[in-house]
């Protein structure tokens, strides 16, 4: 019997979820072929770059950092989907969760090494990277990056493998290929009820832990601004606002990944329109919130009047800058917000064109933040001016492209939805939720017995 | 312990930038040539800034030579995630390009724009090659690089000392841009040795450092042009 014939044998949830495990079309294919060409071209433009310096990126003086932290920010941003999205869903409760966790936690672990890696491109002399771990200078946030990303890497990693292993211990026994690989994934668990006790136990843990890891990624991240005396950057709103926009970029990414997989997988009756909906109320609160935080920010700037502060907030709000910015402000709020608000338009159509609008938007927001306080120093420096060349475009293109790819792959060896928490759902967390449901009920009055 | 720093009179600077020639030279700083300077890669240790404020009829310009700052709070070192920048008990803000990974952060942290990076191979014309410095080494593509004072006049002014059996005096030790200033605009010694002109000039009524009220307290003090 063939993988195909034995997942096509199995019951509805353990047949569909399977399915994409042992069956791969033309169309992945082509989607994965094209998407290796356009990473292998970014790794072109890498080599090209590591041997002519970073001379061939339209870096300059005081322009010192570009695209690649733009990217950096970005990728760790989207990172966010994942673990943090479902740890607060798993936190909460929320039944509705059991579907998406397993595809946002996939989107953490492979994004983070392709924003990770965005640094290292932008470093003047990679060879000497290790030069961080053998020379660290403790006060350095970009030291204190380092170590926060790797921790949520690790963190992040943990808490993907962990709630996958009963679903690779089934796939182990029905003996699908490469067998090594699921034998060895699953570590000898036997679904026991004993064993599933002891998973949630430790789930439950990781679930708190992460999401303070989570937090802190990105928060550093916006310290490594906020902590240069530069106008616009020295912020204390930076490191909440980070996490915020983190979150927001996050969930946009999951809904256009949750989109994608239920139509190339078919998986309809998994990513419902109540899934949709309700991360799109998500994204409604995100993008008010993130209204709130870019008010505070700029109001802040603007009452202050100080003047480095106000040469970079109006170059954004009316000069060089002003495209980017209030496309911004459309991609991020006006655009959301307007399709969240109403019900008719909070269906799959609407929140995946809301949520592609949020993507674009946060990378330009993250090109708004280091782009014009790059060029507006306190130092006037005349003629200064950023335009990104092939170089650095190309090996964003290839980091988008790599990302996608790599995902593609996972959910050819995974499966990107939780086997055991759907059936689990179905089999007792309907009854855990009426009771759970009644307990928050006034108790019944107990009839006392009048004399 | 001496505290290095530099007075700039900018009543006597008439912006020659004899002081940026004698630098790059002094230095081994790579030319980039009119390309580098439309790229705004340009490296330059001292920049003579000309700076114009008001409209016509009522203009002034005024030139404001630029060094490394040295600041005695830099806002620089505090960033550098491999300790490739530091202060030093001298008053020197140091920069080892050994140890320089070029993330630039240092660059971004300074708010005097006087770190520079080396976004290419540095290119030296082939007439000057055989002048280089050897008391400096050059710099390799892909690190930062910026004013240090001068500091190999330094050592150099202490053997020579060490070997006269006397201490260090004013004037044994001083940067090229300051040496090579046709006006005397650029005053170089210990601030905190009361026999040196800098202390003296530091304190001067006209006396000014580059964006105070940072707090990065600059080690690169200027007297305003008199009215």
């Amino acid at each position: 019997m063939t993988d195909l014939e034995k997942v096509q044998s199995l019951q509805q949830d353990e047949r569909l979820l399977l399915l994409p495990l042992v069956r791969t079309t033309g169309t992945f294919w082509f989607w994965a072929c094209s998407m290796a060409a356009v990473a292998l071209w970014g790794g072109f433009a890498y080599v090209y770059q590591l041997r002519n310096g970073l001379g061939v990126t339209g870096l300059n003086t005081p322009e010192y950092w570009g695209i690649y932290i733009i990217c950096f920010v970005f990728f760790i941003g989207i990172s966010h989907a994942g673990t943090l999205i479902s740890a607060i869903l798993r936190v909460a409760n929320a039944e509705w969760r059991r579907s998406i966790t397993r595809s946002a936690e996939f989107i953490t672990v492979l994004v983070i090494g392709f924003g990770a890696i965005q640094p290292i491109l932008d470093l003047g002399r990679p060879d000497r990277v290790l030069n961080v771990f053998l020379h660290s200078q403790a006060f350095s946030p970009l030291l204190w990056d380092v170590l926060s990303i790797g921790l949520y890497f690790t963190a992040s990693s943990i808490y993907l493998y962990v709630p996958m292993i009963p679903d690779l211990a089934r796939i182990r026994d029905l003996g699908l290929r490469p067998r090594l690989l699921y034998s060895f994934l699953a570590i000898g668990y036997r679904d026991t009820p004993a064993s599933r006790a002891t998973l949630e136990k430790i789930i439950a843990v990781l679930a708190i832990m992460v999401i303070p890891i989570a937090i802190s990624v990105h928060t550093v991240i916006g310290w490594i601004f906020a902590l240069t005396l530069r106008p616009m950057w020295h912020s204390a709103i930076f490191g909440p606002y980070f996490v915020m926009g983190a979150i927001f970029s996050g969930i946009a990414a999951l809904i256009i990944a949750m989109a994608i997989l239920r139509r190339v997988y078919s998986l309809k009756s998994y990513f419902k329109d109540v899934h949709f909906e309700n991360m799109g109320l998500l994204l409604l609160v995100m993008s008010v919130l993130w209204f709130y935080f870019t008010f505070a920010e700029n109001l802040t700037v603007w009452y202050g009047g100080e003047e480095a502060e106000l040469a970079t907030l109006y170059s954004k709000l009316t000069g060089d800058f002003a495209i980017s910015f209030w496309l911004m402000v459309a991609c991020c709020f006006v655009i959301p917000f307007g399709l969240m608000c109403r019900r008719a338009t909070r269906n799959i159509r609407g929140t995946v064109i809301a949520s592609v609008a949020v993507v674009v938007g946060m990378w330009l927001e993250r090109f708004n933040i280091v782009v014009p306080t790059s060029l507006h120093t306190h130092a006037d420096v005349p003629g200064a001016s950023y335009f990104p060349s092939w170089v650095e475009l190309s090996i964003m293109a290839g980091t988008f492209a790599g990302f996608i790819l790599v995902y593609m792959v996972a959910t050819k060896f995974f499966p990107i939805i939780s086997i055991w928490e759907i059936q689990e759902g179905r089999e007792s967390s309907v009854e855990e939720v009426s009771t759970r449901v009644a307990g928050y009920l006034p108790d019944d009055e107990v009839e006392t017995v009048v004399p | 312990m001496a505290r290095w720093g530099m007075v700039i009179d900018l009543e006597r600077c008439n912006g020659c930038q004899a002081c940026e020639i004698a630098c790059r030279s002094e230095n081994n700083v790579p030319v980039g040539g009119p390309q580098a300077a439309q790229e705004n890669r340009t490296i330059s240790w001292m920049r003579v800034l000309a700076e114009t404020h008001g409209e016509w009829p009522d203009v002034r310009t005024r030139f404001v030579p630029q060094p490394c700052m040295h600041c005695d709070r830099p806002p620089c070192t505090m960033v550098c995630p491999v300790g490739a920048t530091s202060l030093e008990e001298n008053g020197i803000v140091n920069q080892i390009y050994a140890r320089c990974i070029g993330c630039r952060y240092c660059a971004n942290a300074c708010p005097y724009t006087v770190k520079y990076f080396n976004w290419k191979e540095p290119a030296y014309p082939e007439s000057t090659k055989d002048g280089l410095n050897p008391d400096v080494s050059t710099r390799p593509v892909g690190v930062v690089e910026k004013c240090t004072f001068c500091s190999h006049r330094l050592q150099r002014a202490k053997e020579q000392a060490r070997t006269e059996g006397r201490i260090l005096r004013e004037g044994d030790y001083t940067p090229a841009c300051s040496e090579s200033c046709p006006t005397g605009a650029i005053v170089f010694g210990d601030l905190d040795d009361p026999r040196h002109r800098v202390a003296r000039l530091s304190r001067d009524p006209r006396a000014f450092r580059l964006q105070e009220g940072l707090g990065t307290q600059p080690k690169v003090y200027y007297l305003a042009e008199e009215d």
